[in-house]
């Protein structure tokens, strides 16, 4: 055998062992940004992101007013709005309550809150038991305003700017951390 | 299937009050099916001599193996198409419009599963998108239309089958380069014909040789 011969056997050789070690550096990265936070292979986005909201007129709790797409906006001219979305039988959306309670003392941020598919009494049993943080809460029983925002599932958070144009949006409950790195200089660019 | 991110943890982000999907239900009951099929099969496939298995057909022919098996069969034919549309009242009265919906529904991703189409999940979210999928059939909107207004609202990720993006573009590609790939180790790896007769030996090793080759005393 001479020299090319033993050269393309090595080459034979090494190419599938190259292949595999670039998989394995490119899966273990993933996993790493994975555990890190930077990649979340279950988000698919929001397309409603930088798009103006669609329009909805949903009624309240019970006998208590709801709002519309209109109210929404209106009451973003003097700051941007938290639209949240969430649900009593939502057990992370238990456990965001507090953290929205928490937005809510700390004042700066209006929440308007959509329950989504719950009974009305469901709702108000869930608000005393966790709380109330919303300045305004409208039922959307058939999901149709659930599906139009793009959402899929709950709890769902969007911050609406004075132009009615969805600034910011995450697929999940808000956390502290999402709340000061990511929600809050959204915020501040919206106002700008 | 319903998927929960790490991140989100809990008992369920979006965690719709859903039952499994029928789908799957279908495809493990199938799974039993057929294995039950195959242990009848070759329990009675045992004899070996010609003699014995033909005084076993006939008495193999009527038995309740037989009917099984058949029936097995039938609903392995049957059962490919499973989908998940449970309550009728949600089928368009049309056979064809419901036709329609099944083909723009089966390309449709159930977003709470997400490898499931809405056809085939039981999530509260699939039956709701199926409903619209039938509602806008009904008002008379073309295929197009309809997923367009999808794709609007839950992006390309909502297609099962994606389009050609430069996103997409490794994933349409990969069948040609994993070819090409193919071709290139054919060509590198392939033996080389030995061209040029081996030389003569040399005067050691004819010694050698005939010394090797000399009988024994």
């Amino acid at each position: 055998m001479n020299a090319t011969g033993i050269a393309r056997r090595r080459l034979m050789l090494l190419a599938p062992l190259g292949v595999a070690a670039v998989g394995g550096v490119a899966f273990w990265s993933m996993l790493d940004r994975m555990q890190e936070g930077k990649f979340d292979p279950h988000d698919i986005g929001n397309p409603m992101l930088g798009k103006h909201i669609p329009d909805f007129n949903l009624p309240g709790l019970g006998a208590s007013q709801g709002f519309s797409s209109r109210d929404l906006i209106a009451a973003a001219q003097t700051q941007p709005v938290l639209l949240n979305f969430f649900s009593s039988w939502c057990i992370p959306c238990a456990s965001e309550a507090a953290v929205l309670d928490e937005l809510q003392k700390m004042g700066g941020v209006p929440i308007w809150g959509i329950a989504y598919k719950d009974a009305p009494e469901k709702t108000q049993k869930f608000l005393d038991q966790y709380g109330n943080p919303y300045a305004r809460i409208a039922a959307d029983a058939s999901g149709d305003v659930f599906i139009n925002f793009g959402l899929y599932g709950v709890p769902e958070n969007f911050i609406i700017d004075r132009n009615g144009i969805i600034a910011w949006h995450i697929a999940g409950p808000l956390s502290d951390d999402a709340i000061e790195q990511q929600m809050l200089p959204a915020i501040a660019k919206a106002k700008a | 299937m319903e998927s929960l991110s790490p991140l989100w943890g809990g008992a369920g982000w979006g965690a719709f009050p859903h039952s499994e999907s029928k789908g799957r239900k279908a495809f493990f009951s199938e799974e039993k099916k057929q294995k039950t099929f195959i242990s009848s099969a070759s329990s009675n496939d045992r004899g070996h001599f010609p003699h014995r298995r033909a005084a076993k057909k006939q008495k193999f022919f009527g038995s309740f193996f037989q009917k099984r098996t058949f029936f097995l069969l039938l609903f392995l034919l049957f059962s490919a198409h499973a989908y998940a549309v449970s309550d009728p009242r949600e089928m368009l009265p049309d056979p064809k419009q419901e036709a329609r919906a099944e083909a723009i529904g089966s390309q449709l991703r159930c977003l709470v599963c997400q490898n499931e189409s809405i056809e085939d999940s039981n999530a509260q979210l699939a039956a709701d998108l199926r409903a619209k999928v039938r509602e806008q059939i009904k008002a008379g909107r073309s295929n197009a239309e309809i997923m367009a207004w999808m794709v609007a609202r839950y992006g390309n990720f909502v297609r099962l089958r994606p389009p050609l993006t430069p996103a997409t573009f490794l994933l349409y590609a990969t069948p040609f380069l994993a070819l090409l790939a193919g071709a290139a180790a054919a060509w590198f790896g392939r033996t080389r014909q030995v061209s040029s007769p081996p030389l003569p030996l040399t005067a050691a090793e004819q010694a050698k040789l005939a010394e090797l080759s000399r009988p024994q005393a």
